[in-house]
């Protein structure tokens, strides 16, 4: 037998013919299927229980599980059929996440800081799906630092959400790329690194869709998730979602208390998916009104007066200000309505390359004659 | 003025052109190498050139033989000497009796030449120069010219050279008349001025047949289109990068939508090789055939996720166009030096899938194979070229397809068969004994189907554990699957010698042409081989016969270290005294004659009359 080492073989399971069955069930806790029957229902009559993934098994308070919950409101929201979304994650407390939302979608915790060139490929393979790719700061400004900007320089029509907690928490609490400089660590030691700020370099490279938001602001962060899942090119949403175990303590840049103190929200985001006219009274010249390609139309609350979400270059320099100043810029900092994706660039056909069979794909014998003829 | 009688063969010999990088010869050589096919007479090129893009040696080869033999040689019957930075190291490697062909416009001191060998000077810088005033085109028509020469002194068919000028400038008029004036004006001034022809000499045979003249990356590349390749991402390496451009071409030929002209393939330039792996598993995963071409330090990285691969059980096709290593190695040199690398790459328990070529023609055809037997087993599938297959044309048998062929997608359940009554899906339920699972599509099924990919550890139904058991069990099914691997693979080709033998040789990949060629001279010298040649990794029960059936066996290879061979005595628990290692690894290709001595030598020893017999 080739494919064996040959020698003895010890088989650590007598009688455990069908180790998927119980006794294995100590890491896997079921959700109980019962449901509230009166749970509201969207336009494709799901309820938010068709929207849920596995028991998370994060810390109790961890932000991340606020932001899963705010995805499953999003797509709840938007009615997406759950089966046609594909979650894609690297390594990490935040890439375990997709685990715990939309169960019926099919989900992909890949390698550490990979997540952008395994969604990547997802996507060149079926353009048809939406594509949910989630990481943390870890994995998407140091290991993955270079595919987090590949993808977005592609235009790879995605929504990418990192969980940015400023910490690496599954190994305990050392300093991420994103943590700032002069933060402490909860053992009491200062970050003496410059900190990565992924949404200035998503701005950089030409993400069509910018945001930053906060775990703990689910009114924020719903629509912008929403908006960021309706635009049709790269989207990077940057959430700050303190880390209850490693990051949340004083000191720390990246605590619920620093957040809620330094949040500077530019902006609040409907997102109207009907053709109807918007009714909702917005006081004149407080609203900037966004239609992507979709007809998705964003209603954008300004908050701050002066600040255009078309304008990149000024939301660069909005940013760099109040970076400046300790506050955390939030709100759709940039979105282009014009925006355009990987296969726009690639003219790839419009059916998914994964469904094309023998008969589209193979030029067949008679081409392959006058190819042989050609090599004489 | 040579004392050494000049060498006389038609129809076959070596001519090595030694240029210098960026001069525009490489055309004008091919332009020989092809025209010498047209006689019917077959030739075997070989680009020898370095890491670099303008200003270092390359030396191109043309081994002119009717025998048919499309290994290397080694040697050379006749320079063309074009580089004064190599000229000594040239004129050096000349066989006795050859000749040198040089441009005679300077003098050169006799001390630069060897008395043994036949000196053919044209004045190549002067006609040039008499002829054309614009730098470029003096550079460009010089290589004309000494072709015009050559034509003339290997006493070929103008009309053919010609007829190859006038397919490559078709619609290009002025380029055409301006090439046949050059080739002229170089034939004219050799017949004028020297004795033609020499003692080498082109005459028409009909050798050729029906064969064509291919790259081996042009062919996987094409292989990779008939094979359903949708997606390919690819990082720029030497010798691979005209495996993912060769794709490209292709493609833009045969692959646009006739009605909208919309491409139905992606071809990504990743940032890096983790980037093009990471996109050929994500786009397998989500059911399209993807690969990516690189070589060993593209390997190198991509180990973490072709780990993943095996584990998560993700189809893909790697194509490793071979170079010698290790680290940036020699990049424009050849060797099959990552076979245990590609074996077994990856940290923890894995085994990889291999197919090794022999020339275009079967890396075409493992090329289209690669994509079936990548979904059908679910894992990674590496296509072995190396530099000389991969980078150089090749004679090789025509390309065929059959139209009736159907690709082979492998397990995959539909919604239908998830809502079948009964039906129960386990993303690594072993269903059929195979060791094969069934896999899902992401976005198939509103309820069904759906799963939770990833590295760890996981039960048959796709879900986190961490139970000895369940890991244990997951990784025996993988060992399962690697067995069906076996009889799914291209199978080892066995020839035996013409009188019945002891001994028996193995050999893969590249060094295929210089073998056949070397059982011959072997034969000669009176020594009887059995050949085996391996064509994939897992290895198929007949090479354990094979070994068994020998009292040894030589494995022939191009690496330091015996690494077939160790896959096999690892792989199949061989005693290692029953393989003799024959290896050649100094980034040439293997030639007939190395292959014969070392053999041979090591026969001759085994010839003395052991003492035991000498007594009784």
């Amino acid at each position: 037998m080739p494919g064996l080492v040959p020698g003895i073989h010890v088989f650590l399971f007598p009688g455990h013919d069908e180790p998927g069955a119980a006794g294995v069930v100590m890491t896997y806790i079921a959700k109980p299927k019962f449901h509230h029957p009166g749970l509201p229902k969207n336009d494709l009559g799901y309820t938010h229980r068709d929207y849920e993934g596995k028991i998370s098994t994060l810390c109790a308070g961890c932000g991340h599980d606020s932001i899963t919950a705010s995805i499953i409101e999003a797509c709840f929201e938007l009615s997406i059929e759950p089966h046609r979304v594909a979650k894609i994650s690297g390594i990490g407390c935040s890439s375990k996440t997709p685990d715990y939302f939309l169960g019926n979608s099919h989900g992909f915790n890949s390698v550490h800081g990979r997540m952008p060139s395994v969604l990547t490929g997802a996507n060149l393979a079926n353009r048809d799906l939406i594509y949910l790719g989630v990481s943390g700061d870890g994995d998407s400004a140091s290991i993955g630092f270079g595919q987090f900007a590949h993808s977005i320089r592609r235009g790879v029509n995605m929504t990418y959400i990192v969980e940015n907690n400023g910490v690496y928490g599954l190994t305990k609490g050392q300093f991420s790329a994103t943590a700032d400089r002069g933060s402490k660590s909860k053992k009491g030691v200062m970050n003496t690194d410059n900190a990565i700020d992924l949404v200035a370099i998503a701005l950089q490279l030409g993400a069509s869709f910018v945001a930053r938001s906060f775990s703990g602001d689910k009114t924020q962060l719903v629509p912008l998730i929403a908006a960021a899942i309706r635009h049709k090119g790269a989207s990077f949403i940057d959430v700050i979602s303190p880390c209850i175990a490693f990051n949340n303590h004083a000191g720390s840049t990246k605590s619920f208390d620093y957040v809620r103190e330094h949040n500077d929200a530019v902006n609040r985001l409907d997102v109207i998916t009907s053709r109807d006219p918007i009714t909702v009274d917005y006081a004149p010249g407080s609203v900037q009104v966004v239609e992507q390609h979709d007809g998705t139309r964003l209603a954008l609350r300004k908050i701050d007066a002066d600040y255009d979400a078309n304008d990149r270059l000024a939301a660069m320099t909005f940013l760099q200000k109040h970076a400046a100043k300790g506050q955390v810029v939030t709100g759709l900092l940039y979105v282009d309505p014009d925006a355009e994706d990987m296969h726009t660039h690639l003219d790839t056909v419009e059916t998914p390359l994964n469904t094309l069979e023998a008969k589209e794909l193979c030029p067949g014998s008679s081409a392959l004659d006058k190819i042989n003829a050609s090599l004489r | 003025m040579s004392v050494q009688s000049p060498i006389s063969s038609v129809n076959d010999f070596v001519v090595r052109f030694a240029n210098v990088n960026g001069s525009g010869s490489a055309s004008a050589n091919e332009l020989f190498a092809r025209s010498i096919l047209r006689h019917g007479v077959p030739v075997s090129p070989r680009n020898i050139f370095p890491s670099n893009i303008q200003g270092l040696p390359t030396w191109y080869e043309v081994r002119v033989t009717e025998e048919g033999h499309l290994g290397a040689r080694g040697g050379v019957d006749m320079m063309v000497a074009m580089n004064p930075q190599t000229w000594d190291k040239d004129v050096a490697s000349i066989e006795a009796g050859g000749y040198l062909f040089y441009d005679s416009t300077k003098p050169m001191p006799t001390s630069k030449f060897r008395a043994d060998i036949n000196v053919i000077g044209v004045p190549l810088t002067a006609i040039t120069n008499s002829t054309y005033t614009d730098p470029r085109q003096r550079q460009l028509f010089k290589n004309i010219i000494y072709l015009g020469a050559m034509c003339a002194l290997l006493d070929m068919d103008p009309k053919i050279v010609e007829q190859l000028i006038s397919e490559q400038y078709k619609g290009k008029e002025k380029l055409l008349s301006s090439n046949v004036h050059a080739l002229h004006l170089g034939r004219d001034w050799a017949l004028q001025n020297l004795k033609c022809p020499i003692g080498l000499q082109v005459k028409k045979a009909d050798k050729v047949g029906d064969r064509i003249f291919m790259e081996g990356n042009s062919a996987a590349a094409l292989g990779a289109v008939y094979g359903g390749a949708t997606v390919c991402a690819w990082y720029p390496i030497t010798p691979s990068s005209s495996v993912a451009e060769a794709f490209t071409s292709h493609c833009k030929k045969l692959r646009h939508d006739p009605e909208t002209g919309k491409a139905k393939y992606a071809i990504v330039q990743g940032e890096d090789e983790l980037a093009s792996i990471g996109m050929v598993i994500g786009a397998s995963w989500n059911g399209a055939r993807a690969f990516t071409a690189t070589s060993g330090p593209g390997v190198s990285l991509m180990t973490e996720f072709i780990g993943l691969s095996y584990f998560a059980e993700i189809p893909g096709v790697i194509m490793n166009i071979q170079r010698a290593g290790p680290s940036t190695g020699m990049p424009t040199r050849t060797q099959q030096c990552d076979i245990i690398a590609c074996a077994y790459a990856s940290h923890g328990d894995t085994k990889h899938i291999l197919l090794f070529p022999e020339d275009p023609a079967e890396a075409f055809e493992f090329a289209a194979q690669s994509f079936d037997l990548a979904e059908r087993l679910q894992t990674m599938i590496f296509l072995m070229l190396d530099l000389d297959i991969g980078m150089n044309h090749r004679l090789c048998r025509p390309l065929k397809w059959d139209d009736a062929r159907q690709y082979d997608r492998g397990k995959v359940m539909t919604a239908e068969m998830l809502d079948e009554p009964g039906r129960d899906f386990g993303r690594y339920l072993d269903v059929d004994g195979d060791g094969i699972p069934y896999r899902t599509y992401p976005g198939t099924h509103p309820t069904k189907g759906s799963f939770f990919t990833r590295g760890t550890s996981r039960d048959r139904y796709a879900r986190y554990s961490e139970e000895g058991a369940v890991y244990a069990d997951n990784m025996q099914r993988l060992v399962r699957k690697f067995e069906t691997a076996q009889d799914m693979v291209p199978r080892p080709l066995q020839a035996n010698a013409t009188k019945p033998t002891k001994y028996g040789v193995i050999y893969f990949g590249s060094t295929a042409p210089a073998m056949d060629e070397a059982i011959g001279l072997l034969e000669a010298r009176g020594h009887q081989l059995d050949r085996m040649r391996i064509r994939a990794f897992p290895f198929h029960s007949s090479l354990a016969s094979f070994i068994a059936d020998h009292d040894f066996v030589y494995v022939v290879e191009q690496n330091r270290d015996a690494q077939l061979r160790q896959l096999i005595v690892n792989e199949n628990d061989i005693d290692p005294v029953r393989l003799v290692p024959i290896l050649h690894y100094d980034g040439t290709p293997i030639t007939a004659r190395f292959i014969a001595s070392a053999i041979g030598d090591h026969q001759d020893h085994l010839k003395v009359t052991p003492l035991r017999k000498a007594v009784s």
